[in-house]
């Protein structure tokens, strides 16, 4: 009974969550092949970045809302990519390469931020994604075409400065991974380089935890200070997490936009945080604590919601606005839920 | 001379840099041909307009729970506020009242509720703060769309359900203060009453911090400890702060929206709060101290800056840039804040 209790009070937001997917699952009344194959193109899509949160989380710097950093990267890569005209997997690749050496530097930066402001790493870490946002805007809307070379005429502004709202990937590099290898199982469409890809990061974490980086990285999440006295470089250890968190969101986020086709320049990389974020809380993880399991799970219950919140709202309320302000709702109270927790906890243990 | 160096030893670097920013846009304005009396009144009316806003950081911080990051929580309160004065038909300075009085009374509510979430999650509120605001705004924008008004001028004309995304506010309370004793010298439009009632607000809550509870919130934000030892009730020093702040954005929004002329619902809260942690840190406040000097000199930096950026550096450059300096500047301040040495900060 003492353990069904336990349990319970662990599992609270999953399982919670569970209900309300299958409540608004029957109610929606959407064809199950259908919501099958969103649910299986979105694993694939967006499982790699959910699991980009799990170091610095084990870490001790919560939820890294850092991660936009990364995504911003991966978009100015692609935007590269699509004006040098490099298609196919090569273009993912140079994407990947280009956005990664990008995210290394943009990563140092805000593990250094980061450390000057111990205690609330995450309030930080959210204003650094909009204070890049606005350098973002900065230079995508400014600067390219004017400063900055850019040969595809189509993609920019009428004034030759400046890129549009889309950027289309059509052609270059979109669906190049997952065109790879495609398994059709009836109706649903299966991605399997992309699955394979995540797969591959998820033994790449498990396997970092073992070594002695790993154990280095989960000592100062668990305490600072007694890992300060064990010798181990916290400042150092602490950059080092937010560098790889930044990088894999970096690469997240061109799996991400191969997979969609289009980038939309100044919106694709906002809500990914906010997505991100909440589909880890969702499967279960909390501030202090993230497997990849929770990764896997809440991408598939949020995802499930996302996909018939509207339908569901619709059938309820006969507005399909109101299920789109419901999901909204749920993915932001879900954060604030979890941050309650942790703030509770967190005072609890100081007592 | 040792006394302008210990002036400007106190002042941030950040603060600096934006305050001759704003001189050398203001020799560029010179040269161009851009009014400046109208620019100047458009500054003034601006400062007025989001002055009790960023007011509403003041308790917040000197209780030691930093920037009000949850502003959209009393926000929402205003807008209630503001809808019930006008689905009662309320027009003029009645209409204004009223829907302060309203707005007064819900925001203590909610005010109560957030800042017992608050001191459930010590240490954490700014980021608790931020969730709270985005989750009531998304929920709200639900309500908007189920809540019983039946005023034809807010509802949908199609569909006669749910509210619209802004309603006007010219047959109701709109520009009520901004025409109250207004006078014209040439192109310079002073709006007596708005600035009037920015001062009043200013006063109320300089009494407020002379008071034994407004000290007690000093004290707590100060010295927790101590506080305790002087017999002060931290806990419910801190449930004041964020009800009085709360508060603050309530009336804040229905003073914004008279002086805009709209009342903005659905995800327009949202866009008040990060402008308003700015302006005060702006102001020469960090996120442990701050005073009314911080808001008043704050909200007059930044938004003189916005008002004036865009229409000279629309001559220099192409396209809106100030919408994206208005992202960096403010969240570079912030940035800057926060990362400041604990000993400061």
């Amino acid at each position: 009974m003492e353990k069904l209790k336990k349990f319970l009070i662990s599992y609270a937001v999953p399982i919670a969550f569970s209900i309300l997917c299958v409540s608004a699952v029957l109610i929606a009344k959407i064809p199950p092949i259908f919501l099958i194959s969103e649910i299986v193109r979105r694993l694939s899509r967006n499982t790699f970045l959910v699991l980009s949160l799990i170091i610095p989380i084990i870490g001790g710097l919560g939820l890294n809302f850092g991660i936009v950093l990364g995504a911003m990267a991966a978009q100015a890569a692609l935007f590269f990519v699509v004006d040098w005209k490099i298609k196919g997997l090569l273009g993912i690749l140079i994407a990947c390469l280009m956005a990664s050496a990008i995210s290394i530097v943009l990563g140092w930066l805000a593990g250094l931020t980061l450390n000057r402001a111990k205690g609330r790493e995450m309030i930080t870490s959210m204003i650094l994604g909009f204070f890049a946002n606005g350098i973002y805007q900065l230079i995508f809307l400014f600067f390219i075409g004017s400063l900055i070379p850019f040969r595809t005429k189509q993609f920019l502004l009428p004034e030759g400065v400046g890129l549009r709202n889309t950027v289309d990937l059509y052609g270059t590099v979109a669906s190049a991974l997952n065109r790879v290898w495609t398994i059709r199982i009836g109706m649903v469409n299966v991605f399997v380089l992309p699955l394979l890809i995540v797969a591959a990061l998820c033994l790449f974490i498990t396997f970092l935890f073992k070594t002695k980086l790993g154990q280095d990285i989960r000592a100062v999440g668990q305490d600072m200070h007694i890992a300060e006295v064990a010798g181990i470089n916290v400042n150092k250890v602490r950059i080092i997490a937010v560098i790889m968190s930044t990088v894999l969101a970096g690469i997240g986020q061109v799996i991400y936009l191969q997979d969609i086709g289009t980038i939309n320049t100044y919106n694709s990389h906002e809500q990914i945080g906010l997505f991100s974020i909440a589909a880890l809380l969702v499967g279960g993880a909390t501030t202090r604590k993230a497997t990849i399991w929770n990764a896997i799970l809440g991408v598939v219950l949020f995802h499930t919601l996302f996909v018939v919140a509207p339908s569901a709202g619709n059938r309820l309320f006969g507005q399909p606005q109101v299920g789109e302000f419901f999901r909204e709702f749920l993915a932001y109270a879900v954060i604030a839920f979890a941050l309650a927790m942790h703030g509770w906890r967190t005072k609890k243990i100081l007592m | 001379m040792d006394k302008v160096f210990g002036w400007l030893k106190r002042i941030d670097v950040p603060t600096l840099i934006i305050f001759l920013f704003l001189i050398a846009l203001f020799v560029l304005a010179a040269f161009t041909n851009v009014s400046i009396p109208s620019l100047l009144s458009d500054s003034i009316r601006r400062i007025g307009m989001n002055g009790v806003l960023v007011l509403a950081m003041v308790p917040t911080i000197r209780v030691g729970t930093g920037p009000n990051f949850g502003l959209p929580v009393g926000i929402i309160g205003g807008l209630l506020g503001a809808l019930i004065s006008m689905q009662l038909g309320l027009t003029g300075f009645v209409g204004f009242w009223v829907a302060i009085l309203f707005a007064v009374l819900i925001c203590i509510g909610i005010g109560l509720g957030y800042g017992w979430l608050l001191e459930r999650v010590r240490g954490q509120e700014m980021m608790v703060g931020t969730y709270m605001g985005y989750s009531i705004v998304a929920f709200m924008s639900i309500m908007w769309l189920m809540l019983p008004f039946k005023n034809p001028d807010m509802i949908w004309a199609i569909g006669g359900k749910g509210l619209r995304y802004t309603l006007t506010l010219d047959k109701y309370f709109g520009h009520v203060l901004n025409n109250f004793l207004k006078f014209r010298i040439g192109g310079f439009e002073f709006p007596t009453g708005l600035l009037l009632f920015f001062a009043g607000a200013c006063f109320l809550v300089h009494l407020f911090f002379k008071t034994r509870m407004g000290l007690a919130i000093d004290l707590v934000g100060q010295n927790e400890r101590y506080a305790i030892s002087s017999g002060v009730n931290p806990s419910r020093a801190r449930l004041v702060a964020v009800v009085m702040s709360n508060v603050l954005a309530g009336v804040g929004i229905i003073v914004y929206a008279q002086s805009y002329g709209f009342l903005q619902l659905y995800q327009a809260p949202l866009f008040m709060t990060f402008p308003a942690v700015a302006s005060i840190l702006i102001g020469g406040a960090s996120i442990r101290r701050a005073n009314i000097r911080n808001v008043v000199v704050g909200t007059a930096v930044f938004q003189t800056l916005l008002t004036i950026a865009l229409p000279v550096l629309s001559q220099v450059t192409r396209g809106d840039i100030t919408e994206v300096m208005r992202l960096i500047v403010s969240n570079g301040m912030i940035l800057y804040a926060l990362t400041r040495a604990p000993r400061e900060a």
